[in-house]
């Protein structure tokens, strides 16, 4: 009794200091469970992990720019060019399937990260802020996705394609499998590598970090191609889902993004932030959205509520430290 | 004559105060008399600093202790507490706004007003006053970024000397100034307290306990060791209680001479702001020190050969060769590593770990495929945090979380891990303690052993004299002199840095 009640002490020590965001999680999740029909079972859960899917894998990148103090506001629309850049490369009949399969993926991401690099190499070079360069790049690539497909939306695509995208592995979708996947990789990144290492310290201090003889430029730019990249999986995994490419998709996908990083605690300013949070950051919303809709709230109470309780977990968070230590 | 009643100014009781993992104070308790200035030594990390947080509002200490301050119980719970009470503290780490101006900074919370508007004007003849008074010779509008770290220090204490106070709290005040702003501010505070001004004065130089303190208290390891008069204690006694052993010297002897070799030249170096091309060399095994005023141009001249600032014109030769070095990342490669006088500011990342800061100049020498192995991360922060003697629960605490001398150690640790064949620092020592001192010293004498060259930048003019093998004196960009061993002498150096300014 006495070793349990030390366990769960430590347990909920753990919850509160290394994930206080992830209590608020729960708790969201146990009201919802309770209160709301439906919203536990099987079949709904499986909708939620693809409703935050792409949003996840979006904001891992997002995470990655976040980190280093600077912000992508273009990652809407440099998904939606993605989109019609691999739309039209696998629904080209010219190309047997496997390799128009591969043109595509390949397509979105090199698509990606070249906005990526635009972004990061102009904010660097001239040393514009991020803001302002990536608001550009939000209007450079809505403008060239429409120029590019002619205003028209892309679908019929391959039945293949189309079926990937609905499977699922253990009743788990498959396109939550890749989110999952993506977000690991990222956590490895930034916690076991160099390149990690070198993200949370330019976040923190790049002048002592350029005074050790280490090229701040090139990691800055990298984390932008990072994001670049995030976002061109993140296309394909669109197209998995919905099965169309579109030049006026992705609007708001920033906010959402940057919504769930911040809902993880990583800090606007650089340098403080893990992807674990990150990742419940999105579910968060995911949970809220689906959830709220299941009451049967309509979309513009749900929208407020949504940006209500965005800002409630936020200020929830900076208690956690002293509640934590009640705790300990 | 209310005074005379009571003697005490400030009563520290049983104080204590404990952070995660390190106990900082235990049990102190201390007495500083209305109208003294009193000492407050000790080794890095032994609770000074934290001591006088408490004092200022700082931290709140462990419940159980208590203070009383003018006669009154004083247990203050922010910084405005202490200075509505009448304390006023110059923190160890510098806490000026960066982009504001000298003169916005001192009077940040008492800025002249005409009407609604802030009376330019008179703050600023109000700065320049209070900045000839420190002895500081700086437009007030000037934004405090481009300062040096010493002229920041000085900013500072014309900021708590600008409003009247009680109790004047002064910490390590003098570990980035030289010999003569340091004189001038002994001058300040023995001005005021003859004004009946309390002061409580921490330093690591002991020989200037002499020339202001009345009174002396040493930390160790959190207790307080022993109150007593300045008059009858001897640098020895002092320096046994503050370690706990004796120390015979402040420098290491047994020097070998520096070979022949020549390992780094600089020719006709021209960077912004500077009249005088630079030339100089320095050879294999060699400690070369930088003398000079503040303000002499000779962090200036560091930072320009490293590429941390750009120069204008002028070659550097390594062992032989030209090297181009436009940034950091080319001096690096190319063999040289600068530590900076500015350690919150450029040389950590206080919000990484002990160990993370170690690894920080090559992480490469940790990681395998561009993956960190935190196991020997570990084990080379040990090492190096054993070789320094820095204090600390283990290599994961947060650098914030250190001592200042302690930090600066971690400093020290990154480039001796980095391991480079040239070193050149910037006031190395800063704020670190006499016996780290000399185990710092010893480990100069390693490191050219095996045939390295170091460049020393020091304000501190008797560590020049004990551990170089040659000085050349900087006189407002100039160099005036380039003296061996043998004519090293106080008097002879301080002419020739002050030459090209009276010329
Ligand atoms: N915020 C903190 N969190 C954890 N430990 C701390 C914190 N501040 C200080 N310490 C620890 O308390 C001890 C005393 O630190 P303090 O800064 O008072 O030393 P100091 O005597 O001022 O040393 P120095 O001469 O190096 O400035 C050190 O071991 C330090 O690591
Ligand atoms: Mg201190």
């Amino acid at each position: 009794m006495q070793g349990k009640n030390i366990q769960s002490r430590k347990w909920l020590h753990l919850l509160l200091n290394e994930a206080g965001i992830g209590l608020i999680f729960v708790v969201l999740c146990g009201l919802f469970a309770a209160f709301v029909p439906n919203f536990a079972s099987l079949n709904n859960i499986s909708n939620i992990f693809t409703q935050i899917s792409i949003n996840t894998v979006i904001s891992t990148g997002m995470t990655f720019v976040i980190l280093l103090g600077g912000i992508d506001l273009s990652v809407g629309s440099v998904l939606s060019l993605c989109t019609i850049l691999a739309g039209m490369t696998i629904t080209n009949k010219a190309l047997p399937f496997p390799f128009a399969l591969v043109g595509a993926v390949g397509a979105s991401i090199l698509c990606g990260m070249i906005c990526g690099f635009f972004n990061g190499f102009v904010a660097e070079k001239w040393k514009v802020h991020s803001f302002v360069v990536t608001l550009g790049m939000l209007n450079i690539a809505r403008g060239a996705a429409l120029q590019i497909s002619g205003s028209r939306t892309i679908f019929s695509f391959p039945a293949a394609f189309n079926a990937f995208g609905t499977m699922a592995v253990g009743g788990v979708p498959v396109i939550f499998v890749m989110a999952v996947t993506g977000v690991s990789l990222g956590h490895f990144v930034l916690k076991k590598t160099v390149f990690g290492r070198m993200i949370y310290a330019i976040g923190n201090n790049e002048e002592a970090v350029r005074l050790c003889g280490h090229n701040t430029r090139k990691y800055k730019i990298s984390a932008f191609v990072l994001c670049g990249a995030c976002v061109g999986v993140a296309a394909v995994m669109y197209m998995l889902r919905l099965n169309i490419a579109s030049p006026i998709l992705g609007a708001g996908f920033e906010l959402s993004a940057i919504a769930a990083v911040v809902i993880g605690g990583t800090s606007m300013s650089g340098g403080k932030g893990s992807l674990v949070g990150t990742l419940i950051g999105a579910a968060i919303i995911g949970v809220l959205n689906n959830g709220l809709l299941l009451i049967g709230m309509k979309d513009f109470a749900r929208q407020m509520v949504t940006g209500l309780i965005i800002v409630a977990a936020v200020v929830l968070d900076t208690y956690r430290v002293r509640l934590s230590r009640l705790f300990s | 004559m209310d005074k005379i009643a009571s003697p005490r100014l400030l009563q520290i009781d049983n104080v204590t105060k404990t952070f995660p993992g390190v106990k900082a104070l235990l049990s102190v308790n201390l007495e500083v008399r209305r109208g003294s200035v009193h000492a407050l030594l000790g080794e890095n990390g032994a609770g000074k600093s934290t001591l006088v947080k408490i004092v200022g509002g700082g931290y709140l200490p462990d419940p159980g202790g208590s203070m009383t301050f003018d006669g009154a119980p004083y247990a203050p719970s922010s910084p405005y507490d202490a200075i509505i009470a009448g304390v006023r503290v110059v923190h160890q780490e510098l806490n000026l706004l960066p982009y504001l101006s000298v003169a916005e900074n001192i009077f940040l919370d008492s800025l002249p007003r005409r009407g609604p508007f802030v009376d330019y004007r008179k703050l600023y003849s109000e700065t320049g006053l209070l900045l000839s008074r420190v002895g500081l010779d700086l437009n007030p509008a000037s934004p405090v970024e481009l300062l040096s770290v010493a002229q920041m220090q000085l900013v500072e204490i014309a900021k708590a000397i600008s409003t009247s106070c009680k109790l004047l709290i002064l910490d390590e005040p003098t570990a980035s100034l030289s010999s003569r702003d340091a004189e001038r501010l002994f001058g300040i505070v023995r001005a005021l307290r003859d004004q009946g001004l309390t002061t409580i004065y921490i330093s690591h130089h002991l020989k200037e306990i002499y020339e202001i303190a009345d009174c002396l208290s040493i930390l160790r390891n959190g207790e307080m060791v022993t109150t007593r008069p300045v008059s009858g204690t001897s640098i020895p006694q002092i320096v046994s209680a503050m370690v706990g052993r004796q120390l015979d010297s402040e420098y290491p002897v047994g020097k070998t001479p520096a070979s022949r070799e020549t390992i780094m030249e600089v020719r006709n170096l021209r960077f912004d702001g500077n009249k005088y091309p630079v030339s100089f060399s320095l050879k294999k095994g060699e400690i070369l020190g930088i003398a000079g005023l503040i303000g002499s141009k000779r962090t200036e001249t560091v930072r320009a050969i490293f590429g941390a600032d750009r120069k204008k014109s002028g070659e550097v030769f390594i062992g032989g060769k030209k090297v181009d070095i436009r940034s950091p990342a080319d001096a690096v490669e190319a063999g040289l590593s600068l530590l900076t006088e500015d350690r919150k500011g450029q040389g950590l990342v206080l919000d990484m770990t002990l160990a993370n800061n170690v690894t920080l100049a090559a992480p490469d020498k940790v990681s395998r495929a561009g993956v960190i192995d935190m196991k020997a991360e570990r084990l080379s922060a040990r090492r190096l945090s054993a070789e320094l003697d820095i204090k600390t629960p283990s290599v994961d605490q947060l650098v914030r979380n250190l001592s200042g001398g302690n930090q600066q150690k971690v400093v020290l640790a990154k480039w001796l891990f980095k391991d480079a064949n040239i070193l050149i620092f910037d006031e190395p020592t800063r704020g670190i303690d006499v016996g780290a001192k000399y185990e710092i010293y010893l480990l100069l004498w390693t490191l050219l052993e095996k045939g390295k060259g170091i460049l020393i930048v020091s304000s501190d003019l008797n560590e020049l004299m004990g551990i170089c093998h040659r000085i050349l004196v900087f006189s407002d960009g100039k160099i005036t002199a380039d003296l061996e061993r043998g004519d090293f002498d106080q008097e002879r150096i301080l002419s020739y840095a002050y030459q090209n300014y009276i010329d």
